[in-house]
């Protein structure tokens, strides 16, 4: 039961193909630039030695990190907005990223290996969005509460996460903030590996079985129990997988803040199609940290990409409340 | 009463809160009051006792008063700004979160979670950053505009008068995401600033001294002044727009006034020892079972125990993060969150 209308197809691939274009501008970037038509060369195989290296060994890593996160966030996002049925029941909204956040940076200072900075962070998120269940989850999962509760939890969160940088000497607090922003620097394929392995079997679970039976929640819970799908099991299960899918995607970036807010968002208005419009938003999600990415090499300074889009997802979080209000949702 | 005054205006599906019918009698508002003014008293001379070496009240007492004694320069110097700040900033931050509440009809209103202070910290830390500015007499007038600037916003974006709770909540979170980012990028664009503002960001009283007491003073003073001035007003703004008008009161300058005086409270204090959050949240809730509504009586009594609050997790972050310690911007939120989560859960 996978979504095939035309509409649905022509955005997904629009945005895989502007995704494509801009991975590109992005691997020709850097203190050796190389123009397009050569690295589109470079990757099938016919460049130069030095292009070669440059682009498949320095920057194609981070350029894969940046797709897979992309798509991560904006699958697991795609999934808390049709389950929460609210545009911003967003896993950053919800407080997960700063869990997952929060006992990643514990990890930083206490000075442990990658590997358990990853662990620690999946543990934080996954921790987190059991937390939120169990304070939200007693009189269901949408509306406005569950959010509320997320906005709580991300600032004691926050508290903590602030208290940790204090610990810490220079150094760590450095190297922590440039974790805690988010950021695809010298991101390799130890980072991108995790991430590919669960995405390679999350994404079909959640396209294939838990998609038709979100799409049929949005009608109702009685309706979609009528019709045969198992309300509870699906909601909770979801959700889970979702909150995964995040705390893995922190693990290899860091927090990338708003990504998974926006590209569902973006993937709806332009679809219109009900549903948690998986596959769109994937491609949108991929675009969106990758353009992010090529902005933040740009913008004068090193910056890490977290800081722009969370500079844009500020702005087109504002811009939602607006118009939502001036509809009438919120 | 209380319940019926804190709805939104439209029932909207949105989260509303109410909290406990509560009658308080008459007597008692003023004998609760004198309490918590002893309950302050005590609270001070405890956080001027607290330290590397533990001063019973009595040595308290002699190091403030008595030029000869062995800890009247241990007492002068370092614990009593200290103490003192926060008491000011604590009152400040209560006071802001009371005023916030009753003009948005908002009982989440903090000037943490609203954004405010985050618009201060953005503003400060452009300052450091750029105009290599390291003091709060500097500071101080960037967060001022950054707090006013945020606040405007938020009230905007929340939808002004027909705001409602979770709107208000999401727009601040929206500002305070963004905000923060920001002030990331600019702290891992400049290394030494991490280092000046990694302790100023979680929200400190380590620093202070009696210059930033001097300085913060007079600004809080004003938006005292004002939030006490326009109490009466806005308890009559609580019954809507034309009553208000009917009992001599004008709307529009109200409001305003009331951002002037948030502005005033949460910028100086922000500036002075970085965003705290909850406590403009929890001091609030926590008092007005015992006054009601009553802005008269509520304001009152945030500001006597706003600053126990404040001084109280400063202590408990000292006694707790020993030998160094806890920073009381994270003795707040983590006490603050919790209580938040409970009024969210039991909202109706």
């Amino acid at each position: 039961m996978i979504t095939t209308r035309p509409r649905t197809v022509l955005i997904g691939g629009g945005a895989l193909l502007a995704m494509a274009a801009v991975a590109v501008l992005t691997l020709g970037t850097g203190d050796f630039p190389i123009a397009p038509g050569d690295v589109v060369k470079t990757l099938f195989g016919q460049g130069d030695a030095a292009q070669a290296f440059i682009v498949n060994e320095l920057r194609l890593p981070r350029v894969i990190t940046a797709i897979l996160v992309g798509m991560a966030l904006a699958a697991a996002g795609a999934v808390f907005q049709s389950v929460t049925r609210n545009p911003l029941g967003s896993p950053d909204i919800l407080g997960i990223t700063s869990g997952a956040g929060a006992a990643a940076l514990t990890v930083v200072i206490l000075g442990g290996t990658s590997t358990q900075l990853s662990l620690a962070a999946v543990a934080g998120g996954i921790g987190t969005a059991l937390v939120i269940q169990l304070i939200g989850g007693r009189r269901g999962l949408h509306g406005y509460r569950f959010i509320l509760i997320g906005i709580g939890m991300t600032a004691i969160l926050n508290g903590i996460v602030g208290y940790l940088l204090t610990k810490g000497v220079q150094m760590e607090s450095a190297r922590a903030m440039l974790w805690l922003t988010g950021s695809f620097d010298g991101r390799g394929w130890e980072e991108a590996l995790p991430l590919l392995v669960v995405l390679a079997v999350a994404i079909p679970v959640l396209v294939l079985l838990c998609g038709p039976g979100l799409r049929m929640l949005e009608m109702g819970d009685d309706i979609a129990a009528a019709l045969g799908v198992p309300v509870k099991l699906l909601r909770n299960g979801s959700l889970l997988l979702a909150a995964a899918v995040v705390a893995f995607a922190a693990a290899a970036a860091g927090p990338v803040n708003f990504v998974a807010l926006i590209a569902p968002n973006i993937a709806k208005r332009l679809t219109r199609a009900p549903g948690p419009n998986l596959l769109p938003s994937l491609a949108i999600g991929a675009l969106l940290t990758v353009g992010a990415d090529w902005l933040a090499m740009h913008s004068g300074y090193p910056i890490p990409v977290g800081v722009v889009t969370g500079a844009l997802g500020g702005v087109y979080l504002v811009w939602l409340l607006t118009t939502e209000r001036k509809a009438g949702r919120i | 009463m209380y319940a019926r005054q804190q709805d939104p205006p439209e029932a909207d599906g949105s989260a509303t809160l109410s909290t406990i019918d509560t009658r308080p009698s008459v007597a008692a508002r003023p004998v609760g009051l004198l309490v918590a003014v002893v309950v302050l008293a005590v609270v001070l001379v405890l956080g001027i006792g607290f330290g590397a070496r533990f001063l019973t009240p009595g040595e308290v007492w002699a190091g403030l008063v008595d030029p000869g004694s062995p800890f009247y320069r241990i007492v002068h110097e370092m614990r009593l700004p200290r103490t003192l700040l926060g008491l000011v900033v604590g009152l400040a931050l209560g006071l802001a979160g009371a005023i916030m509440q009753a003009l948005t009809r908002n009982p989440l209103a903090d000037p943490g979670l609203l954004g405010i202070n985050a618009g201060a910290s953005a503003a400060v830390a452009s300052a450091a950053a750029f105009l290599g500015i390291g003091t709060f007499a500097g500071w101080v007038w960037f967060a001022l505009a950054g707090a006013a600037v945020v606040t405007a916003l938020v009230y905007a974006v929340g939808g002004g008068r027909s705001a409602t709770p979770a709107r208000l909540a999401l727009a601040g979170a929206a500002l305070n995401a963004a905000l923060y980012s920001y002030v990331s990028a600019v702290m891992l664009a400049n290394t030494a600033s991490i280092e000046k503002m990694r302790f100023w960001t979680v929200g400190s009283l380590a620093s202070a001294d009696f210059g930033t007491l001097r300085q913060v003073t007079p600004f809080i003073l004003a938006g005292v002044l004002i939030a006490l001035a326009v109490a009466r007003p806005l308890n009559a703004l609580s019954l809507g727009d034309d009553a208000a008008r009917a009992l001599g009161a004008r709307p529009g300058v109200i409001r305003a006034l009331v951002i002037v005086a948030v502005t005033l409270l949460c910028g100086a204090a922000t500036a002075a020892c970085g965003p705290i959050v909850f406590v403009g949240l929890l001091i609030p809730h926590l008092v007005r079972p015992i006054t009601g509504p009553d802005l008269r009586w509520l304001l009152p009594y945030t500001m006597v125990l706003a600053p126990v609050l404040l001084v109280g997790a400063d202590v408990l972050g000292r006694v707790l993060g020993s030998p160094g310690e806890l920073q009381v911007g994270v003795v707040t939120a983590v006490l603050g969150g919790p209580l938040f989560l409970y009024l969210v859960r039991v909202a109706k």
